[in-house]
């Protein structure tokens, strides 16, 4: 009897062996220090590659290559030292043509040109091994709900009033507008009216002793939208904000119902990030109401007029406000902080989009020489006890940041002053810059690793699998000889075809990931072993060596399909449950259960059919 | 050499010991789990870890006598993996559970006259999340070991699916038994370790059943304990080979894989020990217990026919 495979499974092998060499080699290339150039608005083309080239040929920044990627240019250097110096003279030569450039550094791939082309690319590693910060963010969906339905009491308001309509009261509570009537036939008209108007809501009649009402809600579809709407502009908000901060390949996706996950690679400063991300700091624009009289007597009696409301300035005394603003902060389209050259003091220069510096315009020229107020609003967040449960209370902070009296009539453009420090003009244009948060949001999970943790966790990481699978390719070659070595050949497979599918997949390798990794060098050998078992028992048993190879593959095939198959069933539950790490876990887990079938089953037969199949052994080295 | 390996030892005459052993085990780990609980992680808990790393060796005290008179008492601080490594973990309390925590005393620690340093690393999980990975931690074990149920009935024969559970339930408990008498941290990759542990487990299970499977349908004069007996000795040197060589790898990771992956490294090695032991012991004996005979495993007639003609 003789062992051997038809040709097209050795030439399928051989083929399987150089796609994973082909694929694995990336890994072996390292980064190039890099600077990446991307801008806020557009995507870069190749009429800007070569504007930003001359540039730097004219400047005289030193770099190795300049190229484009998908919307950016990159920008490779030798040395890290080359890299941070040209960045700084780069982000300074831009801001003169465009403040809207934003300039990162980073770690780019050195692979060949001709590998990229294939999609032959390195593993991406994870925060965990690079550094960086992960955060997870909770949209209050509640509060943006509050809001809309806030501008719809607003127009409902308005509304009633071009119809006549004599409503008492139009208030916004526990996510529902309610319009209050003192008399049921008024409340039944005005029902009708509204829904007539408005197609958006749920109208229902409640009443209690004194009052009639009708409550008004979203309808459940409009709700779902306006949840979606929320989620949707936090995310393009966050993008902004993200590349303002100058950070390169930057990771923002939903994630469950009401969360965020924000991946940030290579972010130094957390506590910077993380202020910018999570600020939900807007301004808005209103004129002053009465005087200084009516303002003390109002913070005496706590009672505003009808149409104002009472706010603090920094100092803490007293203003009143007229309810209807001028313009909130959504309509400001761009912002820089610079210093007023009168009075000295940090200010930021802003300007409105169209429907903005239209009111803005409108209202200034009906109101010269009357004062107008900036009003800083910004949400906070805490857990306070309840009932021994822990609820989230949100405080919104108000604070008039500067009150100036409007000289000429303001357009599109004009400045606001009044600011503590230069840091907070800087902070504050950011955010004006990169638009609201539709909703607040809360960091709920952050996890941070330091750059040099990063590189530690890489080179133990490393030295441990490499040692690891030395210390078993020793085991293996002394316990089953030749075999051994036919299975350490088969384990190396094994690595190159892993490294290969991960690297072809793009799946972030983190350190559970090279935990992974490891358990499966550990657990490939275990087909090996199985089959060698199963083949010296063919032996003691008096078969021929030939029968024996056969038999020992045969019987072993059907307990190492039970085997893996339970495996990679929890392999899969943890990758469904899991969270990040241990999604990463499973991934290399089930592709390393995978791959090591192959390369133990079929690998193993073909070089052993190869060794032994066509001779008549009298015995084998096993 | 290897061939001296087929050994004949009777591991059945041993089970009652073993059963006394597991259940000993067992209650014990159980003791440990309801009185000293589980060390739990920030990951559970909710709350905040800093680890940073000075240039030099540092003292704690200092550290903690800082903390202290900034509000933050109730911190814990130690030494992480080396002298000049700290850690410091905020236990979660109502009013601040916030991240900006991590920030007020990464601020704190540059102003005091401790040395520089750089953040090595910040973990911060708000409360309602911890509970989250909890209970998606709690129901992927639940999740799992159903299926592996499922599975296991459907390949073999319920009696093994119990045995397989009952073994992988053995295991499961022991492993967080011994985490709690130790105290050891008990953070979201023990818990990966804790199901990788199923799968290795199990994977060392199901290959003992598959031999007995086998010698059931082979072996027509023994009683099933001869027949697991048996079993378990032709499968004895792969199920030592295995283990060994998976341990080796293990011990790399816990030796030089770094603090991070300590402990995980650590619920892996004591899984595959206790593993190693409930798949010759705690899966068999359960099935046998349950019945399982060699009428159980025969296939239909017609196919054993075609059986016996290869």
């Amino acid at each position: 009897m003789v062992n051997h495979y038809p040709p097209w499974k050795n030439i399928l092998l051989i083929l399987v062996v150089l796609f994973g060499l082909l694929y694995a080699a990336p890994n072996l290339y390292g980064e190039d220090p890099a600077v990446q150039i991307s801008h806020r608005v557009k995507l870069i083309d190749d009429g800007e590659l070569g504007f930003i080239r001359d540039l730097l040929d004219s400047e005289g920044v030193k770099y190795r290559s300049i190229e484009l990627g998908s919307g950016f240019i990159l920008i490779r250097f030798d040395t890290a030292a080359e890299q941070l110096r040209a960045k700084t003279q780069i982000s300074k030569l831009l801001d003169k043509v465009d403040k809207r450039y934003g300039v990162a550094l980073n770690l780019a791939p050195a692979t060949p040109e001709w590998m990229t082309r294939i999609n032959a690319l390195p593993m991406y590693l994870g925060l965990d091994l690079r550094g960086g910060v992960h955060f997870l963010l909770e949209v209050d969906i509640e509060s943006a709900i509050e809001k809309s339905l806030k501008r719809s009491a607003d127009e409902i308001r308005v509304f009633m009033r071009g119809e006549k309509i004599r409503y008492k009261a139009v208030q916004v509570e526990s996510q529902t507008i309610k319009v209050r009537f003192s008399d049921e036939q008024i409340r039944d008209s005005a029902k009708e009216a509204l829904e007539d108007e408005y197609r958006d809501f749920l109208f229902a009649d409640s009443k209690d002793t004194r009052s009639w009402y009708i409550d008004i809600t979203f309808l459940a579809e409009v709700l779902e939208k306006e949840k979606k709407a929320a989620i949707e502009q936090n995310i393009s908000t966050l993008k902004n904000r993200v590349n303002e901060l100058g950070v390169a390949e930057p990771v923002i996706q939903r994630q469950g119902d009401d969360r965020v996950a924000v991946q940030l690679p290579g972010v130094q400063d957390t506590v910077r990030a993380k202020e910018i991300l999570g600020a939900t700091a807007t301004l808005e624009f209103r004129l002053v109401y009465g005087s200084f009289t009516d303002w003390s007597a109002a913070a005496a009696s706590g009672k505003s007029p009808i149409g104002a409301r009472l706010y603090r300035r920094s100092d803490g005394s007293p203003v009143l406000l007229k309810r209807s603003v001028i313009v909130t902060g959504d309509q400001i389209v761009g912002a820089a902080s610079g210093i007023d050259s009168r009075s000295g003091t940090p200010n930021v220069s802003i300007t409105m989009n169209a429907k903005g510096a239209d009111r803005m315009s409108k209202i200034t020229r009906d109101n010269i020489g009357k004062p107008m107020a900036v009003v800083f609003i910004e949400d906070k967040f805490e857990y306070r006890e309840v009932n021994g449960k822990r609820k989230r209370f949100k405080t919104t902070e108000t604070q008039v940041i500067n009150v100036a009296t409007i000289r000429d009539q303001l357009s599109k453009r004009f400045e606001i002053s009044g600011l503590d420090s230069t840091r907070e003009a800087r902070d504050l244009a950011l955010l004006l810059r990169a638009g609201a948060l539709r909703a607040p949001m809360l960091i709920v999970e952050e996890r941070t690793v330091g750059p040099s943790l990063g590189q530690e966790n890489i080179d133990k990481g490393f030295k441990s699998v490499v040692i690891g699978f030395i210390a078993v390719l020793i085991f293996m070659a002394v316990y089953y000889r030749l075999f051994g070595l036919v299975a350490d050949l088969a384990l190396t497979l094994n690595l190159v075809l892993l490294t290969a599918v991960l690297s072809l997949l793009q799946a972030t390798l983190t350190l559970p990931g090279i935990a992974g990794i490891v358990l499966t060098v550990g657990m490939a050998v275990d087909a090996n072993v199985l089959i060698f078992e199963r083949i010296r028992e063919e032996l003691r048993l008096g078969n021929t060596p030939q029968a024996s190879i056969y038999a020992g593959y045969e019987k072993a095939f059907g307990t190492i399909m039970d085997a893996n198959i339970t495996t990679l069933i929890v392999a899969i539950i943890l990758f469904a449950f899991g969270t990040g790490p241990i999604q990463g876990f499973a991934v290399t887990l089930s592709i390393g259960i995978l791959t090591s079938m192959f390369t133990a089953i079929f690998g193993t037969r073909a070089v052993i059919n190869l060794v032994y199949g066509r001779k008549s052994v009298q015995k084998l080295a096993i | 050499m290897g061939k001296k390996l087929f050994i004949d030892f009777d591991f059945m005459g041993l089970r009652k010991l073993a059963m006394g052993l597991s259940a000993t085990l067992i209650l014990i780990s159980l003791i440990s789990l309801a009185t000293l609980k589980l060390n739990l992680g920030i990951d559970f808990t909710g709350g905040s870890v800093i680890e940073v790393g000075y240039e030099q060796a540092v003292e704690l005290q200092p550290i903690r006598n800082m903390l202290e008179s900034n509000g933050f008492g109730d911190a814990i601080v130690q030494h992480f993996g080396s002298a000049s490594e700290v850690l410091i973990r905020l236990v979660p309390k109502v009013d601040q559970d916030k991240a900006e925590l991590s920030s007020q005393i990464i601020n704190l620690l540059s102003d005091a006259s401790t040395g520089s340093f750089d953040v090595r690393r910040v973990d911060f999980v708000g409360p309602q999340v911890g509970q989250e990975l909890a209970e998606d931690g709690g129901l992927a074990v639940l999740y799992a070991l159903i299926s592996i149920l499922i599975y296991v009935s459907i390949r073999f024969e319920y009696r093994f699916s119990l045995g397989a559970v009952a073994a992988l339930i053995h295991d499961v408990i022991i492993t967080l038994g011994i985490f709690s008498l130790l105290q050891l941290d008990f953070d979201l990759s023990v818990l990966a370790a804790v199901l990788a542990v199923i799968g290795y487990s199990l994977n060392d299970t199901i290959v003992v059943f598959d031999r007995i499977r086998e010698n059931f349908r082979k072996i027509r004069k023994k009683t099933s304990l001869e027949i697991t007996n048996t079993s378990i000795n032709q499968t004895f040197s792969r199920t030592l080979m295995t283990s060994l060589t998976t341990l080796l790898v293990l011990l790399s990771l816990f030796f030089l894989g770094g603090e991070v992956i300590h402990s995980f490294a650590l619920a892996l090695i004591i899984g595959v020990l206790v593993g190693t032991y409930s798949s010759i012991y705690v899966a068999t004996t359960t099935a046998l217990a349950l019945g399982i005979k060699r009428s159980d495993l025969l296939i239909p007639e017609k196919d054993s026919e075609e059986m016996a003609r290869p």
